[in-house]
C-alpha cells in the first residue's frame, strides 16, 4: 500500500513539476535551421552528422528546416519551432543571428543556439569550431609535401573566420618550410562551383601544387584531382571526390557539443554562453591521412594533434609576422581570442592582398 | 481521336478559368506527390494549406511575404501588358533596397518621418534607374529587355555584396557582410504588436488600386494594352512605342525597388546579401497566373505565399525536402500554361475513320 502510495505521489509531483516548468519530456523535440540543403558534403551535411549523432545518443526527437535563405523568412521558420515547443533550436548560419536573438526574447523558456555570430542573449548561446587548428595541420602537411613552394587557397569572403584559416595554413607551412608562399583567390561566394573550379585551377596554373578552399563545394577538390596535384578539403571527408589528390581534410563536429548541449537543457544547468571549441573539445579532427603522405608525417601530425588537444600548441604562438613585416604576437606569447576575432590581416608568406 | 481546333476568337471565360483549373490541377498534384512520398494526403494538403493559416499570426505572415510579390507585380503587369517584357525585378529590387539602406544609414541615429520618407522615395527611384538602363538601351539600340534586364540581375548582386562587404558594413559588426541594425525611424511602422506586418502591406493594396485605375481607367493604359494587342494598330494610332517602354520598365523597376525598400525597413531590418529572395522572379509567375489584373495579383500573391508558407512546414512536420515549395510551383506554372492552350484553341472528338 505505502509503495504504491509513494509511487503515486511521486508520479503526481512529477507531473506538477513537469506542469509547472511548462515541459514534457516525451515532447522533447530539438529544431535545426540550415543554411543550404543537407547535401553530401559541407557546412551543413556536418551539422546533419551531429543532429543524428544526438538522436542516436540521447533519443531526443529532432527536425529540420533546410535551404532557409538569411532573410526574413528565418524569424518565421524560428518562431514556427519554438511555438510549437522544441526545448532548443540551433541556427546553424551566420545570418540567422539577428532573427534568432528577436524570436529568443519571446520565447524565454526555450533554449537558443546560434553558430558563428557575436551576439549573445539571455536564453541564446553562441557555438563556433577552432577551424584555424586543423589548418594548421593541412599547412604543416602542404609545406612539407610541396615541390613548388607554391600553395593556392581559395576563400569565400575576408572575414575574421577566413582570414584565421589562411593564416594558419601559410603559419604551419611556414613552420616546415621557409620558402613556402601562398596564393589567395577570393570567389566572393559560399557556394559556386564553378567559380571555385576556375580559381583552383588559376592558382594550379601558376604552379601551386597543393590547393586548399574556404568554400562550400567540392570544386577545388575535384578540380586537383583532374590537374594532378594535391588538395585538403575542407568541411567534410572529400576524399571520394579526389581519391588520389585528397591529402585529407578540416572537418567539424558538432555532435558531442550537441549531445553535452540538450544534456545540459534536459539538466536545467544550461547557460547561454560562448563555446569556440576546437581540438580540446572534440569539434576539429583531420580526415583520415591519405597514404601518399610520408609515414614519418603522418606520425608527427598525429602528434601534433595530440598537442593540440592538450593546448601544448597554439598555431598563433608568437612571433606572429604580418604580410608587411611587423611583429602582430612577440614570440613567447600566443594570439588571444580577442585579437584572433578582429584578424584583418594576411600573415608573412602569402603573396597575395586581401580585397577592399 | 481528339484533336485541337483554333478557336474563331480567344475564349474570354477561358482566359479566367484557366488559372482556377490550374490551381485545382496543381492541389490534385499536390495530393498524388503526398501519397507518393508515403504520406497521407490528406494529412499533408492539412500541413501545406491549412496550417501555415491556422492563426492570426499566420494570416500576418502570409501577408507580409505576400505584400513584395503584390507590389513587384502589379509593376510589371503594367508592362507585361504592352509585351515590356521586364524579366530583371530580382536586380531592381535590390538596387532599390540599396538606396532605401543608404538613406536608412546617413540619417543614422537622427529621428523624424522625413527618414521613412525619403526611404520610399530612394527605394522607388533606386529601382527605377536599375530598369531605366534596359529602357535606355532598347529605345536608343533596339537590345533586347528581356536579356539586358535579366544580367542586370547579376550585376545588382555583386553590387549589394561589394556594399555591404565594404562601404555600408557595419562598423562594429566584426567584417560581417551586413549593415548596421536600423534604427526605429527608419523601420516601416509594424500594424500591430503582435507580428511582423507592416505598413507595406498598405503600400501594396495602394499600389493595386493605382494600377488597376492606370490599366483600365487611364489613357495610357489603354494605349498600352493596344500595343500588347495589336503592335501595328497602336502605331497606326499615333502612339509612342518608346514611351510605353518607358512607362512599362520604369513601373516594373519602380515597384521592385519600393519592395526592397519594404524588405530592408520591414522584417530585415538591415541591407545584407540576401535582401531578395527570388521574389522578383516569383512575381512573374504571379503576374501571369493573376491574367496580368490588379484583383487577380491580390489573390494570386496570397497563392505564391502559402506556397513558401507551406514548404515550411511540410519540412517540419512532413519532413519533406525543401524543394517541395518549388515543385508546387512548378505544378501550378505548368498547368496553368497548359490549359492556357485551351484560351485559344478548343478540343473536337472526331470519330475514328478505318
Amino acid at each position: 500500500m505505502t509503495l504504491i502510495k509513494i509511487t503515486t505521489k511521486k508520479i503526481a509531483l512529477a507531473v506538477l513539476a513537469m506542469a509547472m516548468t511548462g515541459t514534457s519530456l516525451a515532447a522533447d523535440n530539438v529544431g535545426f535551421v540550415y543554411v543550404s540543403p543537407i547535401g553530401d558534403a559541407g557546412w551543413t551535411y556536418q551539422h546533419d552528422l551531429g543532429r543524428l549523432q544526438l538522436e542516436k545518443e540521447t533519443g531526443v526527437t529532432t527536425s529540420y528546416v533546410e535551404n532557409v535563405a538569411e532573410g526574413a523568412d528565418a524569424e518565421r521558420v524560428i518562431r514556427e519551432m519554438a511555438k510549437r515547443g522544441d526545448k532548443v533550436i540551433f541556427a546553424t548560419s551566420f545570418g540567422y543571428m539577428n532573427y534568432a536573438l528577436k524570436v529568443s526574447k519571446k520565447f524565454p523558456k526555450t533554449a537558443f543556439v546560434h553558430a558563428t555570430g557575436y551576439k549573445l542573449g539571455k536564453n541564446m548561446g553562441l557555438v563556433n569550431a577552432r577551424f584555424y587548428e586543423g589548418r594548421y595541420l593541412t599547412g604543416v602537411i602542404a609545406g612539407e609535401m610541396t615541390k613548388s613552394n607554391i600553395l593556392g587557397y581559395v576563400a569565400a569572403f575576408p572575414i575574421p573566420e577566413v582570414l584565421q584559416g589562411i593564416n594558419a595554413f601559410i603559419k604551419g607551412a611556414r613552420s616546415v618550410n621557409p620558402e613556402a608562399e601562398l596564393r589567395v583567390i577570393w570567389v566572393n561566394s559560399w557556394y559556386d562551383p564553378g567559380k571555385e573550379r576556375q580559381a583552383a585551377i588559376t592558382l594550379i596554373s601558376q604552379g601551386a601544387d597543393m590547393v586548399t578552399h574556404h568554400t562550400d563545394s567540392t570544386a577545388v577538390v575535384q578540380a586537383a584531382e583532374e590537374e594532378g596535384v594535391y588538395a585538403f578539403g575542407y568541411h567534410s571527408d572529400m576524399s571520394k571526390y579526389g581519391p588520389r589528390a585528397h591529402l585529407t581534410a578540416t572537418t567539424h563536429l558538432w555532435g558531442d557539443y550537441y549531445v553535452q548541449t540538450i544534456k545540459q537543457v534536459q539538466e536545467g544547468t544550461w547557460t547561454p554562453v560562448s563555446v569556440w571549441g576546437g581540438y580540446p573539445r572534440g569539434m576539429i579532427k583531420l580526415s583520415p591521412l591519405n597514404d601518399v603522405i610520408p609515414e614519418a608525417l603522418q606520425n608527427r601530425i598525429s602528434t601534433m594533434e595530440s598537442q593540440l588537444r592538450e593546448r601544448t600548441l597554439h598555431p598563433f604562438a608568437g612571433p606572429v609576422i604580418d604580410q608587411s613585416g611587423s611583429t602582430i604576437v612577440p614570440a613567447g606569447k600566443n594570439m588571444t581570442d580577442d585579437e584572433l576575432n578582429k584578424m584583418n590581416y594576411y600573415l608573412q608568406g602569402v603573396v597575395s592582398t586581401i580585397p577592399n | 481521336m481528339i484533336r485541337l481546333e483554333k478557336r474563331p476568337e480567344a475564349s474570354q471565360l477561358m482566359s479566367y478559368a484557366s488559372p482556377l483549373i490550374a490551381i485545382v490541377l496543381m492541389l490534385i498534384g499536390g495530393l498524388l506527390l503526398f501519397a507518393f512520398l508515403g504520406k497521407n494526403p490528406i494529412e499533408g494538403f492539412k500541413v501545406f494549406f491549412i496550417n501555415p493559416i491556422s492563426d492570426l499570426y499566420g494570416v500576418s505572415e502570409l501577408l507580409l511575404k505576400a505584400t513584395p510579390l503584390m507590389l513587384i507585380a502589379v509593376g510589371l503587369a503594367v508592362g507585361f501588358r504592352a509585351n515590356v517584357w521586364n524579366i530583371g525585378a530580382e536586380g531592381q529590387l535590390i538596387v532599390g533596397g540599396i538606396a532605401a539602406s543608404a538613406v536608412a544609414l546617413y540619417f543614422y541615429e537622427s529621428e523624424g518621418i522625413h527618414i521613412l520618407i525619403l526611404m520610399v522615395i530612394a527605394g522607388a527611384i533606386g529601382g527605377m534607374l536599375w530598369a531605366a538602363i534596359p529602357a535606355f538601351l532598347k529605345t536608343r539600340f533596339n537590345t533586347n529587355e528581356i536579356l539586358v534586364s535579366l544580367m542586370l540581375v547579376y550585376v545588382a548582386q555583386l553590387l549589394v555584396s561589394w556594399l555591404v562587404h565594404g562601404p555600408m558594413m557595419d562598423p562594429d559588426g566584426f567584417n560581417f557582410p551586413q549593415s548596421r541594425m536600423f534604427e526605429d525611424p527608419a523601420l516601416l511602422p509594424l500594424l500591430s504588436d503582435e507580428n511582423r506586418l507592416n505598413f507595406a502591406f498598405v503600400m501594396a493594396i495602394g499600389a493595386l488600386l493605382v494600377g488597376y485605375v492606370f490599366m483600365y481607367r487611364s489613357f495610357a493604359g489603354f494605349q498600352m494594352q493596344v500595343a500588347g494587342y495589336a503592335k501595328d494598330a497602336a502605331r497606326y494610332a499615333g502612339f509612342s512605342a518608346k514611351r510605353m517602354i518607358w512607362i512599362g520598365l520604369l513601373s516594373g523597376g519602380g515597384m521592385a525597388g519600393l519592395a526592397g525598400m519594404s524588405e530592408v525597413a520591414g522584417p530585415m531590418g538591415q541591407l545584407t546579401e540576401h535582401v531578395s529572395n527570388n521574389y522578383g522572379f516569383a512575381a512573374i509567375i504571379v503576374a501571369f497566373v493573376a491574367r496580368l489584373n490588379p484583383v487577380g495579383i491580390f489573390f494570386a500573391s496570397l497563392l505564391m505565399a502559402l506556397l513558401y508558407l507551406g514548404g515550411e512546414q511540410a519540412q517540419q512536420y512532413l519532413a519533406l525536402p525543401s524543394s517541395i515549395s518549388n515543385v508546387f510551383q512548378g505544378m501550378l506554372l505548368m498547368f496553368l500554361l497548359g490549359s492556357d492552350v485551351f484560351i485559344n484553341y478548343r478540343i473536337r472528338w472526331k470519330e475514328a475513320t478505318a
